[in-house]
């Protein structure tokens, strides 16, 4: 199928992750005005469930592997069942998240099929020609680079998580599903995953949350951080932290949000005692609205905030926590 | 090891609009490569045993990177290669990994330890494809690393969304280093004097037995169109008055207008 987009949708313990689907939605409203079909591709041990609820987010076909050796991540057997797909598909595009997963296996790929790779897209837009342009964040969000491949080869791109909007269609349970078999030729050494410790427990995690609630060095001491989680709670939100915040123990280093921690991109980044230095800027700057809470008004999170307060944030956040739950109360 | 421009550093774009200005930047190592390089000492004084070799390539001309090279020898790495040459210039991550492999292939080695992503491209490629092209395995972003070198394989904990991958890999392997794997060791004044004196070769890309043609711009896959600030954020409002004010106006904003509570 030359006018394909393959679009690789990663799931955890058989539960579809978001930035896939959203995936799906980019490729399909890229598609649909050239006629381009809208494949997806399924990797996992108990993932064939999930292949008929993909029509309602765009795809127009499912590709499924599915086995019990799949159950772990594997990059290397990840990479080669979708590099042989796509030898068979000639998709003009293959797209997959920027997660941990996709951000893995998307080089791998790359430099199987030896072509274009473009990582943490932000836009995309499809030419006439069926070649994509993207843009693409640099130096930590400082610059933004337009980028297309040279050739009119295939490319792989992996999307910014919270970016893109996923679909929402009616179901169509007719489908085409495919079972893709397992590569057989696996004579070279591979890494293996021995296990998954999970960290977060049950929260909700940063990358995917639609609201951040982050605290900094101006919250004093690991104990003031239950101020950030209530909000974060009442909001219905997930936890980030500070270079500083993490430096000092206060959060374990999955909380940071910045250069050397997470980039994020939610719908609302709370930032409460951050006083918003270039490097956590480039981790969140991204965000739709941006709400800083500091008592310095010269702080340079407030040159990024969309709203802002100045003030004593052992003042504000409970007022905050209290104004919100009311709301919710009211809205219920 | 890549020589990045500082990360405080105020970029400019040159006038074809395509690239950064790098005339009047100054240049760090990666700061998760040195994550690297770190990893790489703690295990050789380890085991004591092994030899850390740096490798790095000069992609601009206006880079230093025998200086970064420097730094990493000053740290306590054995040696260190240089990639220089115009065919080396420009490019992209795809010719970038292309090179370093037929390097890597004149050397000995066990591990490959790279960043996890070059801070000025923000990729994250790079060591992944090197690890492709050779046809060896990798765990990237790893804040753990366990050597056995009896049984010459590695444990490695990989960061991932909500926990760690625990992951096994035999020799030889690529590891590329997230922070919280080490604390890089700054060099001391007699490791800066004892860098001196220590190997920094040159390679040219007839040393790695590659063709131009592959390298630099002219192999590059990927074409840059042009360069752009972020878009522009409109100039925010802070929100005035007492506590209780300034809070039920933000409430009232996020609920009516920006719809997310």
């Amino acid at each position: 199928m030359p006018n394909s987009i393959l679009v690789f949708c990663e799931q955890r313990d058989g539960q579809l992750k978001n930035v896939g689907l959203e995936a799906l939605g980019e490729a399909h409203r890229l598609g649909t005005s050239s006629g381009v079909a809208i494949c997806a591709c399924i990797i996992g041990s108990d993932v064939a469930s999930s292949a008929n609820d993909l029509s309602a987010y765009g795809a127009s076909r499912v590709y499924v592997a599915e086995n019990a050796s799949l159950a772990h991540y594997s990059a290397e057997l990840y990479a080669t069942i979708l590099s042989d797909l796509a030898a068979r598909l000639q998709p003009v595009a293959i797209c997959m998240g920027a997660t941990a997963m996709g951000k893995d296996i998307a080089p791998r790929l790359a430099a199987k099929l030896k072509t274009a790779l473009v990582q943490d897209c932000v836009s995309l837009k499809m030419e006439e020609d069926c070649s994509l342009v993207a843009t693409r964040p640099m130096y930590g969000g400082k610059l933004m680079a337009i980028v297309k491949p040279v050739s009119l080869a295939l490319q792989v791109v992996t999307i910014r998580q919270n970016v893109f909007p996923a679909l929402e269609l009616k179901p169509n349970t007719s489908i085409p599903i495919e079972y893709l078999a397992l590569p057989t030729t696996r004579t070279r050494s591979v890494a293996k995953v021995r296990e998954v410790q999970q960290t977060v427990g049950g929260k909700r995690e940063l990358t995917e949350a639609p609201i951040i609630v982050s605290g900094g060095r101006g919250l004093k001491g690991p104990e003031n951080f239950k101020l950030v989680e209530e909000l974060a709670n009442a909001l219905g939100g997930a936890v980030g932290a500070s270079r500083a915040a993490v430096d000092a123990g206060w959060k374990p280093h999955s909380y940071q949000v910045g250069l050397t921690g997470k980039t994020v991109s939610p719908q609302c980044y709370v930032a409460c005692g951050i006083s918003g230095a270039i490097q956590h800027q480039a981790g969140m700057s991204s965000a739709r609205v941006i709400v800083a809470i500091n008592s310095n008004p010269a702080a340079p999170i407030f040159k990024l905030a969309t709203y802002g307060i100045v003030g004593n944030l052992f003042d504000i956040l409970p007022v905050l926590t209290e104004e919100v739950k009311k709301l919710r109360k009211k809205c219920a | 090891m890549k020589q990045v421009p500082a990360t405080e550093s105020k970029l400019t774009i040159v006038a074809d609009g395509n690239d950064i200005d790098r005339s009047n930047l100054s240049f760090i190592v990666n700061p998760y490569d040195e994550f690297a390089v770190e990893e790489a000492l703690q295990i050789k004084e380890r085991l004591g045993a092994g030899e850390v070799t740096v490798l790095s390539m000069r992609q601009h001309e206006s880079q230093k990177p025998e200086e970064a090279l420097r730094t990493c020898l000053a740290m306590g790495a054995d040696k260190a290669i240089l990639l220089d040459g115009p065919a080396f210039h420009g490019g992209d991550s795809f010719t970038t990994a292309t090179a370093l492999t037929s390097a890597i292939q004149r050397l000995p080695f066990d591990l490959l330890l790279f960043g996890k992503q070059a801070v000025d491209d923000d990729g994250g490629t790079v060591g992944i494809q090197v690890a492709e092209l050779l046809g060896i395995p990798h765990v990237a972003v790893v804040n753990k690393l366990e050597v056995h070198p009896v049984s010459r394989a590695v444990v490695a904990h990989r960061q991932v969304e909500d926990g760690i991958e625990v992951v096994e890999a035999s020799f030889p392997v690529v590891i590329t280093c997230q922070k919280g794997l080490n604390e890089p060791r700054y060099p001391s004044l007699p490791g800066i004097m004892k860098a001196k004196q220590k190997p920094l070769n040159t390679w040219t890309c007839e040393d790695i037995g590659i063709d131009p043609g592959r390298l630099g711009a002219s192999g590059a896959k990927l074409k840059t169109l042009r360069v752009e600030p972020p878009p522009t954020r409109l100039t925010g409002r802070i929100l005035d008055g007492d506590t209780s004010t300034a809070v039920k106006e933000l409430v009232r904003i996020l609920h009516e207008e920006e719809k997310l509570i």
